[in-house]
């Protein structure tokens, strides 16, 4: 019998976003520590690799006004995985942080200090904006045409690696007896480049792990080409079989003309799961909450997000607006799934609500399903380990819908079963994030550059 | 006697360039999260009102290899000994130079939140050209002047646009109005619209506001134009007096509206004449007799006590000390100048508040933005 292969499972704290049910009587706070530190104890229990946070510079507006309807409000990212990193020992601490609105010399140093910090369990997803919505927060506005975003994260992270590369481990000494502290020219760095031009000493020994864990999240060709080429993990929204399977094939097939291999990028699509006694329970309660998620504002606010205007006077529970979208600038700002064909989403939409005559509520809980894994705790242990089993994914992110107890029923149930199946672990298997992932040491490129110079 | 307040600067092995050959420092763990979970829980242990951890976006000024070099970042370490202290405030330095105020708003308002209201900023600038040269964005004046104008005014625009962002959500901004599916009332947040010289900010911040309304602004001043910005923006300033007198001219300079604390490079031994040898072994071993920006103190906490209480005269409300070598020093300050200056009267036994603000006899200030209703509705 081959080797089963074994599975990975990280955490999403719940976002901004309305997969986050905050009307729920459980739901607790959004902000104080406290939640953070539950949900990452608990995802450590878990034996869970990472503890993931997202990120947004400008809080989201529609038609002119900031977006009221969802949970809204969250912490700097690196300044709460430091604070976690003090109140958990093995998970892996992830920020999102955006690339364009960052320098690298302080990101990079940001980045190896939550590194040190936490014993090596930092990990960075490189994110970009090009917008000028966003840009009105930060000292360069707007400034980055959309067609050079991927220019500018790439350049980012590699600036970032010749800053962690500039400190080699042998270069911190701390030798009282000779006296030396740290060899000399420690942190020299020189970067001459499109979007940088920067060169002088980093001020930040290399972290335990050298790099943190690179992850991407992008799904069009050139993410998926920006993963291959530079990332350790991938996170994909492929949550269905076939799917995941083509995907996950693609994305692994593209590594090897980067001189890498399978294993060096791992696949983590994003999923949710909801559990019950059976089947049906499960199925009764997953719907319970969409019709939580998608409340009638907020199934009118996201047909507005398409047809370009406003729709208040729209029934959520009649059928689709009769006007027609205007598809001139749009009515939603901050928001990257209102921008693209509106026309054909709009008339995709009309043929389904036509087809199975959905109210404007129902047509939005259906098209924005994101639920992925719904059944006993049984059935959802045994399609997390096909989908690992058959090549769709390596492991999962798990998005949460409630804060801070949305992981207890997957860590306290379904995980057991996943270790009784042997294809998960009962304690980890090494300290930092990247042995946990099983991902080799980073090639340490800009300094077999320096000492070939 | 009104309790005197007292701070502690945490950097590297100690204020001493020599500090971390000490045998009782700890050089290897340096970048270790556990040694300043240690010594920010030393410095709790002692009563302390907060820790200030220093920061600079290039290496040391000095090029020696035979002193500290390196260090992380600030908000970060005072993030990580957050969940591990439960009333010391953490106050961390950051460049207003070269970063943007948006992040720094967001990280100190992230501070605040994870240690239920204890975070503190200290903004400094950067003035040197390698720093610059770091993020090839700018080139800054030569001329001294120049220069200081430049730096200082930019500081000031940025302590402007970091409280704006603070109070750019109303304390009761988060409604969870389930009738009307609104989480937020969007009335109580508000764009702050800052135009400057040298950036220009929107707002809202993406972090509601902090649970202290307003963390605490510390500066550390020295030339007029510091003096100008810490009497401006800053709640407390942080100054180097080498006399009392010096400390007098200076607490009037700033104004009776703000706080003042003077720096005092510390080297404690209960021993006395035991300090002033230490410190001589280490400027031999450095090669040079320690150069500080502040006066410099060898001796016994007695001896410390009594030069404490003698330049609170000056109208000081308390001192920073910059432990010569951690923790050795730290831990005198704790355990022996914190109980004799107890048994004076002139320091607390317990903590008495739980936020920074709390401490330092700072009120929870009104937010700028929310419209005072006076009970009208």
């Amino acid at each position: 019998m081959p080797e089963l292969k074994q599975v990975h499972l990280a955490a999403h704290f719940p976002g901004v976003n309305n997969t986050t049910v905050w009307s729920d009587p459980r739901s607790e706070s959004q902000i104080d520590f406290a939640s953070f530190a539950r949900l990452a104890r608990t995802a450590e229990r878990g034996r869970f690799d990472f503890f993931f946070l997202a990120e947004g510079l400008r809080l989201r507006e529609l038609k002119g006004q900031i977006y009221d309807l969802d949970v809204m409000g969250r912490p700097e990212s690196l300044t709460v995985l430091s604070a976690l990193a003090a109140v958990t020992d093995r998970l892996g601490l992830a920020a999102t942080v955006n690339s364009t609105f960052n320098e690298p010399y302080e990101l990079a140093r940001r980045l190896a200090t939550l590194d040190h910090l936490s014993d090596g369990r930092a990990a960075w997803n490189v994110v970009t904006s090009w917008d000028a919505f966003t840009g009105e927060n930060f000292r360069r506005g707007g400034y980055l045409p959309e067609s050079q975003r991927y220019g500018r994260a790439k350049e980012m992270l590699r600036t970032a690696r010749e800053l962690w590369d500039s400190w080699r481990d042998e270069d911190l000494v701390a030798d009282p007896a000779s006296g030396t502290f740290a060899r000399p020219g420690a942190g020299t760095f020189a970067h001459h480049g499109e979007q940088f031009d920067i060169a002088g000493r980093f001020g930040t020994p290399r972290g335990p792990q050298g790099h943190p864990v690179i992850i991407q999240a992008g799904d069009s060709d050139e993410g998926r080409e920006f993963a291959a080429s530079d990332a350790d993990v991938i996170f994909s929204r492929h949550g269905r079989l076939e799917e995941g399977r083509a995907f996950y094939k693609d994305v692994k097939s593209r590594l090897a003309k980067y001189g890498r291999r399978p294993d060096d990028l791992k696949i983590f699509p994003a999923v949710t799961y909801v559990l019950g006694d059976t089947e049906e329970e499960a199925a009764e309660r997953a719907a319970e909450i969409r019709r939580a998620q998608v409340g009638p504002q907020t199934a009118i606010s996201y047909v507005e997000g398409f047809w370009g205007r406003d729709l208040s006077a729209y029934d959520p529970d009649g059928p689709l607006p009769d006007v027609e979208p205007d598809l001139g600038e749009g009515v939603s700002r901050g928001r990257a799934q209102f921008r693209g064909d509106r026309a054909s989403v709009v008339r995709r939409w009309r043929e389904i609500a036509a087809e199975q005559d959905f109210s404007i509520r129902e047509l939005v809980i259906e098209v924005t399903g994101r639920q992925t894994f719904i059944g006993t705790a049984r059935s959802v242990a045994d399609q997390i380990n096909e989908f690992v089993q058959t090549e769709a994914a390596d492991g999962f992110i798990f998005v949460p819908h409630l804060t801070p107890g949305g992981l207890d029923d997957l860590v306290d149930k379904v995980v057991p079963l996943l270790q009784e199946k042997g294809v998960y672990r009962d304690e980890y298997p090494g300290s930092t994030l990247r042995e946990n992932l099983g991902l080799a040491a980073p090639r340490d490129t800009a300094g077999a550059e320096r000492e070939a110079s | 006697m009104t309790h005197l307040h007292l701070a502690v600067a945490l950097d590297g092995a100690g204020w001493h360039p020599a500090a971390w050959r000490d045998p009782g420092a700890r050089p290897r763990e340096l970048f270790s999260g556990r040694y300043w979970a240690e010594v920010v829980q030393e410095a709790e242990r002692g009563l302390l009102d907060f820790v200030t951890f220093e920061d600079a976006l290039g290496p040391r000024s000095n090029d020696r290899t035979d002193r500290v070099q390196g260090r992380l970042d600030a908000a970060l370490l005072a993030a990580r000994a957050a969940p591990l202290t439960s009333h010391i405030g953490l106050v961390p330095s950051t460049s207003t130079t070269h970063t943007e105020p948006f992040h720094v708003a967001i990280g100190i308002a992230s501070l605040d939140h994870a240690s239920r209201g204890r975070a503190g900023w200290r903004p400094q600038v950067s003035a040197r050209p390698s720093d610059a040269a770091h993020f090839g964005r700018r080139t800054l004046p030569e001329e001294p002047d120049d220069l200081a104008a430049e730096l200082f005014g930019e500081a000031g625009d940025a302590v402007e646009v970091v409280r704006r962002l603070w109070d750019s959500w109303e304390d009761d901004a988060e409604i969870r109005d389930v009738p009307t599916g609104r989480f937020v009332d969007r009335g109580k947040l508000h764009y702050i619209d800052f135009e400057g010289e040298h950036f220009s900010v929107r707002g809202p911040s993406i972090t509601p506001r902090p649970p202290q309304g307003q963390p605490p602004v510390i500066a550390l001043a020295h030339g007029a134009r510091a003096f100008e910005f810490a009497a401006g923006g800053a709640d407390l300033v942080l100054v180097t007096p080498r006399s009392r007198d010096e400390a007098a001219s200076m607490v009037q300079r700033i104004g009776a509206h703000v706080k003042v604390f003077a720096d005092l490079v510390v080297f404690l031994d209960d021993e006395p004449g035991a300090a002033a040898v230490r410190k001589d072994r280490l400027d031999a071993l450095d090669g040079e007799a320690l150069d500080s920006d502040a006066a410099v103190f060898a001796g016994t906490p007695g001896e410390l006590a009594d030069l404490l209480l003698d330049l609170r005269e000056a109208g000081l409300d308390g001192f920073r000390l910059r432990p010569g070598v951690l923790p050795y020093d730290l831990t005198g300050i704790t355990r022996a100048l914190v109980p004799e200056l107890q048994r004076r009267g002139a320091f607390r036994s317990g903590y008495e508040a739980a936020t920074l603000r709390g401490l330092l006899g700072l009120p929870r200030p009104a937010n700028r933005y929310a419209i005072s209703t006076g009970g009208q509705p």
